[in-house]
């Protein structure tokens, strides 16, 4: 008897016959190139927290800039922005609630499970990830980052709430900014 | 059997809830009363058959305080976890049903954890999951919209706060026991126990750790653990499990995420005549080790493909120290079920082809 055709059985005999093998096939289509500027990033948290203070302060004193021009206004420049410094320095996915400062610099968003709260119980003894071998974990890399900075140990500890999907796209930078602006308000009234 | 352990008014009558337990579940009651627990795990059958799940669950019965109900364990597609669960509390096992993120999204987690809590289940274990890469299926698309320790959080506010994860009104929460997975065996191991510590800020009331073949490695994390006080907060069981043979252990190392087998547990196996008495012999040490250890409340038994060992394992390991598990318990809705199945003696048979020709026969 003939045996049964599946989709995986079809799948698996048409697949043996090409030549073709997809070189670092990664489910969640991470970008083709090396970690470096990542991994270096994380190496040098403490001077990133510093920096992202400062910045973030910076920010927040332009409170009275973004709101004449309008968050809505400013919000596609901002976003250009951060896309592309976030992108190179974290290989940032745009999650648009960014956690960075509680993982350590490294951004969680580049785990294949996303995950936001810790290393799974997956990690290879070599200390890489489960799902791509050959990426060193995000979280492995998290607390490393988290030991060299000030408050990185105490803000890894906060369990961060599950990713909320209708603010991918958007700026990180900009929301924090007015959120920090509307508390600073409430504190004054 | 223990005095507590029956309703005061109807010896058949499910347990009202102690002061101060979440869940009116066994597994909570012997826990939290301080004896050395021992669950063990269902392997799911590839089936539709309920009896298959049923005859699985049989060879625990008497010697285990739960069952796993695992959650397509290591990505691969076996029957659901729910309806496991569903056909277990049926027949009056106490399951703890396993909630992988990787399969469903949020929406599809919370109706489910309403569901299970329905169906009588009272132990929820929440894990991340395997990657899908792992699994019988690595093109499928993996969700991971929680986290084991977003879920964590949600089940216990669906359960404390009486609300889904939206803020909209439960009408009645699901009371269940909340557990969490544990392993102590990857890096980054000195984040490992503060990652415990976050757990169980989340909810986690129990954990059950990864299979533990290196003990000097697991006395170490429980040191730090107990120094801590976090076995206070959150009961710990240790995962064991016997190695078929040498080769299963090398495969299980490369293939399992996770797993951490040391060299001279397999150099072992190798050297010995009957390898799989000698796994059982190995498995039976390390539960007589691990009993020792402090903070730890009991052991998590993955006899995988090994499940008849079990009884035999728990009894020869004396980790029961002479206590007999209760074999089933009555159900919240039991009253209801019982006069359905009366019902069910009692009506006349409906066949179809009869009643087919009858209507026909009406018109």
């Amino acid at each position: 008897m003939a045996r049964l055709e599946t989709w995986t059985s079809k799948l698996r005999r048409t697949n043996a016959k090409s030549d073709f093998q997809p070189a670092n096939v990664s489910p969640h289509r991470r970008k083709q190139r090396s970690f470096t500027i990542r991994l270096w990033v994380v190496r040098h948290a403490r001077f990133f927290e510093w920096f992202y203070e400062k910045f973030a302060n910076l920010f927040l004193f332009l409170h009275p800039f973004w709101k004449a021009v309008g968050y809505h206004r400013a919000e596609k420049p901002v976003t250009f922005v951060e896309r592309q410094v976030k992108g190179l320095l974290f290989d940032c996915r745009m999650c648009g609630q960014c956690a960075l400062s509680s993982t350590g610099m490294s951004c969680p968003m580049n785990c294949p499970k996303q995950l936001r709260n810790g290393p799974c119980g997956g990690v290879r003894a070599n200390g890489n990830c489960e799902v791509e071998p050959d990426m060193p974990c995000v979280w492995v890399q998290a607390w490393s980052g988290a030991s060299k900075m000030q408050t990185g140990t105490d803000k890894i500890m906060a369990v961060q709430k599950p990713v909320d999907q209708s603010l991918r796209e958007t700026s990180s930078w900009l929301r924090v900014t007015a959120e920090a602006a509307q508390e600073k308000e409430s504190v004054k009234s | 059997m223990n005095p507590v352990d029956t309703n005061p008014l109807d010896a058949g009558a499910p347990l009202d809830p102690l002061p101060g337990h979440s869940s009116r579940g066994r597994l909570e009651r012997v826990l939290r009363r301080g004896e050395f627990a021992v669950t063990s795990e269902l392997n799911p059958p590839d089936s539709a058959d309920p009896n298959e799940v049923y005859e699985r669950a049989s060879i625990f019965e008497g010697w285990v305080d739960g069952i796993n109900a695992v959650d397509a364990s290591g990505a691969n597609c076996h029957m659901s976890s729910v309806a496991i669960c569903a056909l277990l509390t049926r027949m009056g096992y106490a399951p703890i049903l396993q909630i992988a993120c990787r399969d469903k999204n949020r929406i599809a987690i919370q109706g489910d954890i309403l569901g299970a809590s329905a169906m009588g289940v009272q132990n929820i274990l929440c894990l991340t999951g395997d990657g899908v890469q792992a699994g019988d299926q690595p093109g499928a698309k993996p969700v991971f919209d929680l986290d084991c320790m977003s879920l964590l959080e949600t089940a216990r506010s669906m359960r404390d706060d009486e609300r889904f994860l939206s803020g909209r009104k439960i009408t009645y929460p699901p009371n269940v026991f909340l557990g969490a997975a544990i392993n102590p065996f990857a890096p980054p191991y000195d984040f490992r126990p503060m990652r415990l510590k976050k757990k169980i800020e989340a909810g986690a009331q129990f954990v059950q750790s990864q299979y533990c073949y290196d003990v000097p490695m697991f006395r170490e994390y429980m040191k730090r653990v107990v120094d801590m006080g976090l076995n206070e907060q959150c009961f710990i069981m240790a995962g064991v499990g016997p190695l078929a043979s040498a080769k299963t252990a090398r495969w299980m190392r490369s293939n399992v995420p996770g797993v951490h087998i040391p060299d001279h547990i397999i150099k072992r196996l190798e050297g010995a005549e009957k390898q799989k008495a000698e796994g059982k012999r190995l498995c039976i040490e390390i539960m007589q080790e691990i009993k020792e250890i402090e903070g730890v409340s009991g052991v998590h038994v993955m006899a995988y493909r090994q499940e008849e060992f079990v009884a035999e394992i728990v009894h020869d390991s004396g980790v029961l120290k002479g206590r007999q598990p209760w074999k089933r318990e009555p159900l919240a809705d039991s009253a209801i079920v019982a006069e359905r199945m009366e019902e069910l003696v009692d009506e006349q048979k409906q066949i179809p082809a009869e009643m087919a020709e009858n209507a026909a026969s009406n018109t």
